[in-house]
């Protein structure tokens, strides 16, 4: 099938509010309008300031997976690697390790299991992400369970509890965390030579390489972006949890890719931005959150982003298919 | 056509956000939740039913919520939830010990009674603790079956639910103990397995047994999703006299295993009693009747009087009563019961 790019796309307002990221600003604001209409409980100040508490920890894998699937790959190791650097952290903290050298391990860890996946990449070029992901994503579990077995491991100092259930200046430290992190990752994609290289890189990884990109330092560079937010992730739940088992964070990788790909980031690479899985993260935190309020069944609220699901995919692809002959020529790029 | 289309499909997905008639909350009084360890667990749905009958025929509203999952993380924010709908009181079924601890804090400061129920959360997170049945005799009266189908002696292996559970745990260290009494010197543990209550995962644990241990003789599971698992594990392979199984199963779903001759007999107690009971301990803990203290009593509608106790884990606890023995000769019965 040929894959398009359009360079030089002049601005206008249709096209600008024909964007999927506005379906999804309709979608965030309806999903608060049934939500208040379904529970008198909704909607107050306690539900936008604590309730992100509980949904954003996954979410700071949203960040570098937008940019993973932009590259054309994935990544489903990352639960495994949260895991991972939480029982390390656990262990070492348990072991002696004072707790602020414990997170930094957390994070060192986090980040070394995402240079692996990037090195494997790299080096075995023919094999796909899928595959070593899905190699590295039983090995980093299989190290958690081997470590902890069927253990837990906490005992954490009182203040670690802080970064998960406190706030300063009523605002969540996790928000406050999150959106920071947010930021970087935004401008990183957004304004600098680096995300347009990964954009590149997603659209047509041979002619990046022919133009002088360097390819391979780059998903380097994503696959350790990817574990240091895994570590975050783990910091952040493990603080919430107050411990950690070889268990959590089990089926993370999913959850986050389905809010990439609801955020209307394309699985085939090259396509997105951050806007969208940023309003998916909430689309899904607060439906999720809303629908629980009213005791929807936990069924239920699968059958649902299941559906939501499905509509991206749908939308995404009628548009697509309808302005594909429509655009000029002239202002195209063919990929393979 | 691309337009209609795309009006068409956000039709659709506002009407999906809205077609689950949600009128809980409408209904009037006061809201009492439990929230279970995991959907799709017979045992629990029963438990669940039975704190719900409790809580309606005292006029109030009950709330039945599980995660899909069964982890401590799930469960968290479902209790957020259940804080922001300023329920009255929260019955836990914990899937983590200690992990629930902040959140369970959480509730208490903001008013709501939190008490465990049949898997227990530590003391510092709960006012008491519904207990089915005296730990230490379950563990005893568990020793002692595979004592008798065993005939004195050979290899044993317990399959339990997930490593973190705590009544199952409790149940386990009883039943070390009570191995290591000189009558049990010829019984050898060989492992403890972990299911996780997952009916896939407990059926390979079964299948694991067997395989590593070929003279193994019988198998404890103390939970209702691994026993069934290895029920059907041993009948499958036609090992039924070979090994034998016993442990706690739900008459229902063992009454096959029971009458083939693979479990010689199991225990229990009600499950919809357990909830029953809990739906009772909430409503005396919000009324004041009680807070928690070893020695105050209360009345649990048709179950009759109750006493608090003191729990081997230092808070207290509320003891249903002792475990019932199902065998060939009454699982017909029981088994259109629960």
């Amino acid at each position: 099938m040929e894959r398009t790019i359009r360079v030089d796309r002049p601005w206008s307002w249709r096209s600008f509010f024909l964007q999927w990221e506005w379906l999804l600003v309709l979608i965030f604001l309806a999903v608060h309008v049934v939500n208040s209409l379904l529970s008198p409980y909704y909607f107050n100040a306690d539900t936008f300031l604590q309730t992100p508490m509980s949904f954003l920890d996954k979410a700071f894998l949203v960040l570098p997976m937008t940019m993973v699937i932009i590259l054309g790959n994935i990544d489903i190791s990352v639960g495994s690697i949260v895991a991972l650097s939480a029982v390390l952290m656990a262990v070492a903290y348990n072991a002696g390790l004072p707790m602020p050298l414990a997170m930094a391990l957390c994070l060192a860890v986090a980040s070394a299991c995402g240079l692996l996946n990037g090195i494997l990449m790299t080096r075995f070029k023919e094999l796909s992400s899928v595959i070593v992901t899905l190699a590295t994503m039983i090995i980093y579990r299989g190290i958690a369970y081997a470590i902890l077995r069927d253990q837990a491991a906490g005992g954490f100092p009182a203040w670690y509890s802080a970064l998960g259930w406190d706030s300063v200046g009523g605002i969540p430290i996790i928000v406050i965390a999150f959106a920071a992190c947010a930021v970087v990752f935004a401008l990183l994609l957004h304004r600098t030579s680096f995300g347009r290289r990964i954009y590149g890189m997603g659209s047509n990884l041979t002619a990046s390489r022919y133009s002088g990109v360097r390819t391979d330092a780059i998903l380097l560079t994503v696959s350790v972006l990817t574990g240091l937010m895994a570590g975050f992730t783990a910091l952040f739940l493990t603080s919430r949890m107050g411990s950690t088992r070889p268990n959590v964070a089990q089926g993370y990788e999913l959850e986050v890719i389905a809010m990439v790909v609801l955020g209307g980031v394309s699985t085939s690479g090259g396509k997105g931005r951050m806007a969208g899985p940023l309003l998916a993260v909430f689309i899904i935190g607060f439906l999720n959150y809303g629908l629980g309020l009213v005791n929807i069944p936990a069924q239920v609220l699968l059958v649902i982003l299941g559906l939501l699901l499905i509509l991206s995919v749908l939308v995404l692809n009628l548009r697509f298919r309808d302005r594909h002959p429509r655009t000029p020529p002239a202002t195209e790029i063919a990929g393979p | 056509m691309r337009k209609l289309l795309c009006r068409a499909l956000t039709t659709v997905a506002l009407a999906a956000m809205l077609a689950p008639p949600a009128q809980t909350w409408a209904a009037s009084g006061d809201k009492y939740a439990i929230v279970f360890k995991n959907t799709g667990n017979p045992y629990g749905d029963r438990q669940m039913s039975g704190f719900k009958a409790g809580i309606e025929e005292q006029g109030a509203q009950a709330i039945l919520r599980a995660p899909d999952q069964p982890t401590a993380e799930a469960q968290i924010q479902i209790l957020e939830q259940l804080i922001s709908q300023k329920v009255k009181a929260i019955c836990i079924v914990g899937n983590d010990r200690d992990a629930l601890q902040p959140v369970l804090t959480k509730a208490t400061k903001k008013g709501i009674k939190v008490f465990s129920l049949d898997s227990g959360v530590n003391p510092a997170s709960r006012l008491t603790h519904v207990n089915q049945a005296d730990s230490e005799k379950i563990g005893q009266t568990l020793v002692q079956a595979a004592f008798d189908m065993s005939g004195g002696s050979g290899e044993i292996a317990i399959l339990s639910a997930t490593s973190q559970a705590t009544n199952q745990n409790l149940w386990i260290e009883f039943m070390k103990k009570e191995l290591a009494k000189p009558k049990f010197a010829n019984l050898k543990l060989v492992k403890v397995a972990y299911g996780d209550d997952l009916r896939d995962k407990s059926v390979s644990e079964a299948e694991g047994l067997l395989q590593s241990f070929p003279n193994l003789k019988v198998i404890i599971a103390p939970t209702t999703v691994g026993i069934a698992a290895a029920g059907k594990v041993l009948t499958d392979k036609g090992l039924g006299g070979k090994v034998f199984l016993t442990g706690l199963g739900l008459p229902s779903e063992m009454a096959t295993y029971i009458e083939n001759g693979v479990c010689p007999y199991m225990f229990l107690w009600n499950p919809i009693d357990v909830g029953y009971l809990g739906s009772y301990t909430a409503t005396a803990l919000v009324s004041g009747k009680i807070t928690g203290k070893v020695g105050e009593k209360f009345k649990a509608g048709k179950l009759g009087d109750y006493t608090i106790t003191k729990a081997p884990d230092g808070g207290t606890e509320v003891l249903l009563g002792p475990p019932f023995k199902f065998d060939k000769a009454n699982i017909a019965d029981w088994k259109k019961v629960y």
